[in-house]
């Protein structure tokens, strides 16, 4: 069975439609990396999965419907919705005790061990707490209950470089495991990528894309081209192609990787870089990409 | 950020594995059942220290005005003495009655500004998306709320109220002792007992009387996304102004603000009885039970808690 499986996903705000006929599914033992701009639909297909509201079309979490069993499927499922909601007023021994009184998946040993290896102490309110500590708080909660979906909504907006890299390698040193998954937004995509093994990206309310890793790192290629070899390069087909000091990078998808060579170094691109290409090109980037349609690997609204 | 802290948080957020014996223990096995309905109740006393800390405040200085008069308590017992046996009970028992009063009313109080802020502060402060993260349900959330001012609430003003009263006693004993005279009286004349009987049956009453009220503040709470006071009051009058104005009647105030007397429908009380003394015999509980009011309160009560637990499924934070 399938962590989370969606068919014809929607959710409209008035005339405003924030999901539009969303297909996916994801397996277990999978991070998913949910990647868009702001207003994209991220946080509603989050809010959907999570139960926090209604929506139309078919959507299964870990067997449930997340709408109307709620309370039930969070036995099963953590969310870190932002590092701002931790009650400000709450002692960190009450975070831990309410917790540890309504969850039955919740081992407090755990919880006090990871704490134990902080700053924290159980007599601090979380009010008296630096940003990056309600991180760690909310992260040993979560990581001590044993759940089989954690879902993260931007969890380290706000937070400095150490924290957000350390909450990344905690998650994956002390927490993944193959029964687990993960789905995770973030607007610091290049922070994810070596965690991911699943990507997605969404605008408009439309899935634009959506590939494993593995498949992510064998279709797209990068190549830093000399200006002489531009014209043989763009004949191959990019998708998109940028301005660095005077040379081309050109992204191509499923291209001959071996013609692709002789051009210049071929590499995996960034995932900013695909989204650059797959979104659309802002203003101040790279002349449009004058070669036909998109390719077809991209379509909008498109699933596996 | 502190050396310290990245040091701490690299500790974390590091390589270094929890220890075997925390990660194989038994996760699966939780120590205890789940008590989602107890543990909500909790967190909103945590959260709402003011619904215990407000009446043992007003408590405490209600016990420092009556120390301060203590110089003056063999006077008035001399004074006292001297009145008839129903003016006697009466002034010996006027403090008593007061503290109950004051304690009461400040109760009341709490419990209307706590059910005004219950759902309106947790999505105010982004909190709601943390309890929504645990299995709790919306239901249960709910009605822990509502426990507070009907359950919570009158428990503790049961149980200030007769530990004032008899601290109060005692204190008056004392000092009636050390001015050589006899505090038989203050024992006799005011019963204590009784008292608490008849004061706990006017809780329980009001309580459940009260439910549509708190129904009402509770809604409007899920509801507004600011100023809940303005929109829990003027909700009710402009229905009451569009009332006067259309069918130059004024029924709907009537009934709302009949509501708030709670004890006019709990009590056979005797207008001719000039004791400040309910005597047991007023309590009126088939009265009570008999009262269309009673149950149209409580349907009413039953459909607000309703439309609060939706409105706590559906909304987001504000």
């Amino acid at each position: 069975m399938a962590c989370i499986e969606a068919r014809g996903l929607r959710k409209t705000y008035g005339s405003k439609v924030a999901l539009d006929s969303v297909n996916l599914r994801v397996e277990d033992g999978r991070i998913l990396g949910l990647i868009g701009p702001n207003g994209a639909g991220k946080s509603t297909a989050l809010n959907a999965i999570l139960g926090l509201i209604p929506y139309e079309g078919e959507l299964t979490v870990l067997g449930r419907n997340p709408w109307t069993s709620r309370d039930q499927l969070m036995r099963d499922v953590c969310f870190i919705a932002d590092v701002a909601v931790l009650p400000r007023w709450m002692r960190v021994s009450q975070a831990l005790d309410f917790v540890a009184g309504v969850h039955p998946r919740f081992d407090r040993k755990k919880a006090e061990y990871f704490l134990a290896r902080t700053d924290i102490k159980p007599k601090n309110r979380v009010k008296e707490l630096s940003k990056g500590m309600v991180t760690q708080l909310h992260l040993a909660l979560v990581m001590a209950i044993d759940a089989k979906l954690l879902v993260l909504d931007e969890p380290t907006l706000g937070l400095d470089i150490l924290y957000r890299k350390q909450f990344y390698d905690s998650l994956l040193n002390d927490y993944f495991d193959r029964n687990r998954s993960i789905i995770v937004t973030t607007h610091q995509v290049e922070e994810i990528q070596q965690v991911l093994t699943d990507l997605m990206f969404i605008n408009h309310g439309r899935i634009m894309l959506d590939c494993s890793m593995e498949e992510f790192e064998a279709r797209y290629m990068e190549v830093m081209v000399l200006p002489e070899n531009v014209p043989a390069a763009r004949a191959l087909g990019p998708i998109h192609e940028r301005q660095v000091f005077g040379r081309s990078i050109l992204l191509f998808d499923r291209a001959d990787r071996q013609k692709l060579a002789t051009l210049g170094e071929v590499h995996t691109p960034s995932i900013a870089d695909l989204f650059v290409a797959v979104m659309g090109t802002p203003a101040q980037a790279a002349p449009p990409v004058p070669y036909g349609t998109p390719p077809p690997v991209i379509l909008p609204g498109a699933s596996r | 950020m502190s050396d310290a802290t990245n040091n701490a948080m690299g500790n974390l957020m590091g390589n270094a594995a929890p220890p075997s014996n925390v990660v194989a223990g038994s996760p699966h096995a939780p120590a205890t059942t789940p008590q989602p309905f107890y543990w909500s109740v909790r967190r909103e006393l945590w959260e709402n220290r003011s619904i215990y800390i407000a009446p043992l405040a007003v408590g405490g200085l209600i016990l420092l005005s009556f120390l301060a008069r203590a110089a003056h308590l063999p006077a008035r017992m001399r004074a006292a003495e001297a009145l008839e046996a129903a003016e006697q009970s009466n002034a010996l028992a006027m403090p008593y009655v007061f503290t109950a009063l004051i304690i009461a009313v400040v109760a009341l109080i709490v419990g209307f500004f706590y059910c005004l802020d219950a759902l309106h502060g947790e999505r105010r402060d982004r909190s709601i998306l943390f309890w929504k993260s645990l299995p709790v349900s919306d239901l249960t959330a709910v009605l822990a709320k509502l426990s507070i001012p009907m359950l919570v609430v009158p428990a503790i003003t049961f149980v200030t109220i007769v530990a004032l009263q008899l601290i109060m006693r005692v204190l008056s004993t004392i000092v009636l002792g050390l001015n050589g005279m006899s505090a038989a009286p203050v024992w006799t004349q005011v019963p204590l007992p009784q008292m608490s009987l008849v004061l706990l049956y006017a809780l329980v009453t009001n309580a459940i009387w009260y439910a549509p009220i708190y129904g009402w503040l509770l809604l409007v709470s899920a509801w507004a996304r600011r100023n809940t006071f303005l929109w829990a009051v003027f909700i009710p009058l402009g229905i009451a102004i569009v009332e006067a104005i259309v069918l130059h009647s004024g029924h709907f105030i009537k009934m709302v603000a009949h509501h708030f007397n709670s004890i006019e429908s709990a009590f056979n009380l005797d207008p001719d009885n000039g004791s400040m003394i309910t005597p047991l015999s007023a309590v009126a509980p088939g009265k009570f039970l008999a009262s269309p009011e009673l149950w149209i309160g409580l349907a009413v009560a039953a459909a607000f808690l309703y439309a609060t637990i939706q409105l706590r499924r559906y909304r987001q934070p504000i």
